[in-house]
């Protein structure tokens, strides 16, 4: 009964219109209702089927790229954290815990936090640091840059900083040597590396985030080779040299390495990237820097890591006792991959072999290749980058440590981050999957005062205290033997141990926990442990646990407790051995010669100055350990400006 | 006649209500899967629902729409500190306190949190986007428990707290489930 004749005029005496003037003023009404419901039914339709081409679009990308909806068929690889999940956040604190009476809510003053500030620890003046780029040794000098914002205690803003050092401890602050200032790198001039050509000359790349937020690859170099300071920087007009190629999205492509040579005399980079969830490393080749050919293939990569950030690439010597320089290739030789995964913040590394021709890495162990297996540090410790230092012959790896208190008190002392010393990489020959990172040998200029103690017994439940004097800037060499009887006699089981999942300390087993309390005041309200724990399986084998507990490191409720840690390999006639580098709120600690480090910063609120404290512990119920100790007072680095540069960070 | 042409409109009307749900559902159903993925799933749907703009969004805007939430929420809750302190009178030296510090926690919040995760969003640097959500969820936690007694903003800080950790949560599906 609709009329759908819509475009009749309303009053039009020209049609039909045989029911007569009495029906004149209805007719009107009946042909606006009519258009109206046209328009309406025509309207809904539209917007129905557009609707639907829509969300389509929506739902295609979500199922190609892994369904929102079955979280259930997502593969676990390591455990989850008890992060948002459970209602704690990813720092597990607890919320509105009031009951418990140990929990300060703020207590940092001044006092407390201008205590946190390391003495021989890389760290610019203020405001926020983290990656480590393009570090190089020089005409001299040792180079290190950085991240670092300008302008406040929290990342953003990012810039390179710079200073130089002659022993990679010792380092003077120079001028921030590149900054947002071209539109291929107004959002952020982000990481990148150095390499040395034959002739002596530096070339950097660095990934730029440009005014589209699109991630590029640019090119720069000294402005005057002859500066052994290297302090100002040119930008190569060409730039960017590299943009995202096919199928690699805008947001995941950067933290271009150094280049090595192939066997065609070209260089080639890898760059880190993902496809979906799988993290990757692109590999491209070049002559002169400025071109560059994609390879058709990757250098390898492993499902599920996502994203990978700051990839290192380098060759280790599997006989030799030194570091190679990052084109070296033989059949003494193993390449090394290690890529820093964005998805859980962590920097895993594999060993493996170099395949030249194609530009490919296999892993040897494909159970543990990267970002599945070995970490650098298993604590906090990200971003790390590698370089082959040609004045002493050895690889050094430099290492980002952040901060795991509060933004809050980040904002009110003023800074962010610190730099780990820096470490030497060599390969394990005696377990042949391991590295072994080692604080470089220069540190030990800074020591002061050495104590030793042999031979310490420490009975089964029972705490030592060492008397070393001031216990805040601590280099301690230990060993230790454990009990043989004990070892022998406790009956294994099946229960499987981490670190992370234990409760720390005051959990006590056979054969463990025992080793040092470090940043402890008298009373052990706070304390933080770096310890052993030894686990015999039902099968009789051993094995060792290293960890490191901050759960009850401080009152404070705002810092992180977890307790950090891994297994650590230990061989037929190995003792125990440990290193521990105290500085202020960070603790950096080796065990077995650098098989497995775990670095933690540390916010005590009691155990700082005069009234910080060493112990050594033992809270294993069967086994007595005993410890034989040499530890050194150490000095400050006196970390300031370049003398007469008036500019400082 | 015309009482069948008003039952056709009204029939074609409620139609039209008929339909509406279709029209939506294409980015309904993306919000909802979303907040599936996050502790707080009533919190969620309605910050994101409440915000015309989550219609057509992306799962990157969501987060986007999560942090403008987290930081009205936050500057809210600050005005309201602000408030309480002013009536100084009324409060005993350790409220206030709590209070000072909570406000120096909630300056954070909107002055260094909500900025970085605004800038590791748009450039893409995630980690940092779910470091300045966690770390609001820190400040609003500590406020909270600043307060000896009786706190005068348990609800609004525990908002804040979960609208970050929702946020978070979004922010880890983007890293982990999507590429952008």
């Amino acid at each position: 009964m609709v009329d759908t004749r819509p475009f009749l005029p309303v009053s039009s005496h020209a049609g039909s219109d045989p029911t007569g003037p009495s029906e004149n003023r209805r007719k009107p009404m009946k042909l606006q209702l009519s258009i109206f419901f046209v328009l309406l039914t025509v309207g809904f339709f539209a917007a129905l089927l557009t609707s639907n081409n829509g969300s389509d679009n929506g739902f295609v990308k979500e199922n190609e790229h892994g369904s929102l909806a079955s979280p259930s068929s997502e593969k676990q690889l390591r455990p989850v954290s008890r992060g948002p999940a459970v209602g704690v956040s990813e720092k597990s604190n607890r919320l509105f815990a009031k009951d418990n009476e140990n929990q300060l809510a703020y207590p940092w003053n001044n006092s407390m936090l201008s205590w946190q500030r390391t003495a021989f620890h890389f760290q610019p003046e203020k405001n926020w640091m983290n990656d480590p780029n393009g570090p190089l040794f020089y005409k001299g000098w040792y180079h290190f840059f950085y991240q670092y914002n300008p302008h406040a205690a929290v990342w953003g803003d990012i810039v390179w900083g710079h200073a130089v050092s002659k022993d990679l401890i010792h380092w003077l602050h120079l001028p921030l040597a590149m900054v947002a200032d071209q539109w291929y790198d107004k959002n952020g001039v982000w990481t990148g590396s150095a390499t040395i050509l034959p002739d002596g000359k530096v070339v950097m790349l660095y990934t730029g985030s440009t005014t589209e937020n699109v991630q590029v690859q640019n090119l720069a170099y000294p402005a005057d080779h002859s500066d052994p300071l290297l302090i100002n920087w040119v930008k190569y007009s060409g730039n960017p040299v590299l943009v995202p190629p096919p199928g690699i999205l805008d947001k995941d492509f950067r933290d271009p390495t150094t280049a090595w040579l192939t066997s065609e005399g070209k260089w080639r980079i890898t760059i880190g990237s993902k496809i979906n969830k799988t993290g990757i490393a692109l590999v491209y080749d070049t002559k002169d820097f400025i071109n560059y050919e994609l390879l058709d293939g990757i250098l390898h990569a492993v499902p599920g890591t996502g994203m990978w950030e700051c990839v290192d690439f380098f060759p280790v010597s599997k006989t030799e006792e030194n570091g190679l320089d990052t084109s070296v290739n033989g059949p003494s030789v193993k390449h090394v991959v290690k890529a820093s995964l964005d998805d859980d913040r962590h920097d895993y590394y594999s060993i493996g072999t170099y395949h030249e021709k194609n530009g490919t890495w296999i892993p040897d162990e494909p159970k543990i290749d990267v970002g599945i297996g070995l970490r650098y540090d298993y604590g906090i410790y990200y971003a790390a980058k590698t370089f082959y230092d040609q004045n002493k012959n050895r690889r050094v790896l430099w290492g980002w440590i952040g901060e795991s208190d509060s933004e809050a008190a980040d904002m009110q002392k003023g800074w962010a981050s610190v730099q780990s010393i820096p470490r030497t990489i060599l390969f394990d020959k005696k377990t042949g999957t391991h590295l072994l990172q080692w604080p470089v040998e220069e540190i030990e200029s800074l020591r002061l005062k050495s104590y030793e103690f042999n031979q310490v017994k420490v009975q089964a439940g029972s705490v030592v205290p060492l008397d070393v004097g001031p216990a805040t800037q601590l280099d301690i060499i230990a060993e230790f033997e454990i009990d043989n009887e004990a070892l022998e006699k406790t009956t294994g089981s099946n229960v499987t141990f981490s670190c992370s999942s234990s409760g720390g300390t005051v959990e006590r087993g056979a054969l463990g926990p025992f080793g040092l309390l470090v940043l402890a005041d008298d009373s052990l309200s706070e304390q933080t442990p770096v310890y052993f724990y030894i686990a015999k399986g039902s099968d009789g084998k051993l094995k060792t646990f290293f960890c490191n507990d901050q759960s009850r490191s401080s009152v404070a409720s705002d810092v992180n407790k977890q307790i950090y840690g891994n297994l650590v390999p230990v061989l037929e006639g190995e003792k125990l051995s440990l290193r521990v580098l105290v500085d202020h709120s960070i603790v950096e600690s080796f065990a077995q010669g650098g098989r497995t480090v775990i670095t933690s910063r540390v916010y005590p609120t009691k155990a700082i100055y005069g009234a910080a404290k060493l112990f050594l512990f033992n809270n294993a119920t069967e086994a007595s350990v005993s410890a034989s100790l040499r530890i050194w007072q150490m000095n400050s680095a006196f970390i300031r400006p370049y003398p007469n540069d008036k500019e400082s960070q | 006649m015309k009482n069948l042409i008003v039952i056709i409109f009204a029939f074609l009307v409620c139609q039209a209500n008929a339909f509406r749900p279709i029209l939506l559902l294409g980015n309904q159903n993306l919000i909802e899967r979303t907040c599936k993925q996050t502790p707080f799933y009533d919190l969620c749907i309605w910050s994101l629902k409440s915000n015309p703009e989550s219609r057509d969004a992306s799962v990157k805007k969501l987060a986007q729409i999560m942090v403008d939430s987290l930081k009205t929420k936050a500057t809210e809750t600050l005005d309201l500190i602000d408030e309480l302190l002013q009536d100084g009178l009324a409060l005993d030296p350790e409220m206030q306190k709590a209070l000072t510090s909570c406000a120096e926690r909630y300056n954070v919040i909107i002055r260094g949190d909500v900025p970085e995760i605004n800038e590791a969003l748009k450039t893409g640097d995630y980690k940092f986007a779910a470091k300045g959500a966690n770390d609001a969820a820190i400040e609003a936690n500590s406020c909270e428990i600043e307060f000896p007694t009786k706190s005068p903003l348990t609800d609004m800080n525990k908002v804040v707290h979960d609208v970050s950790v929702v946020a978070a949560s979004i922010v880890k599906i983007i890293q982990t489930k999507f590429s952008f």
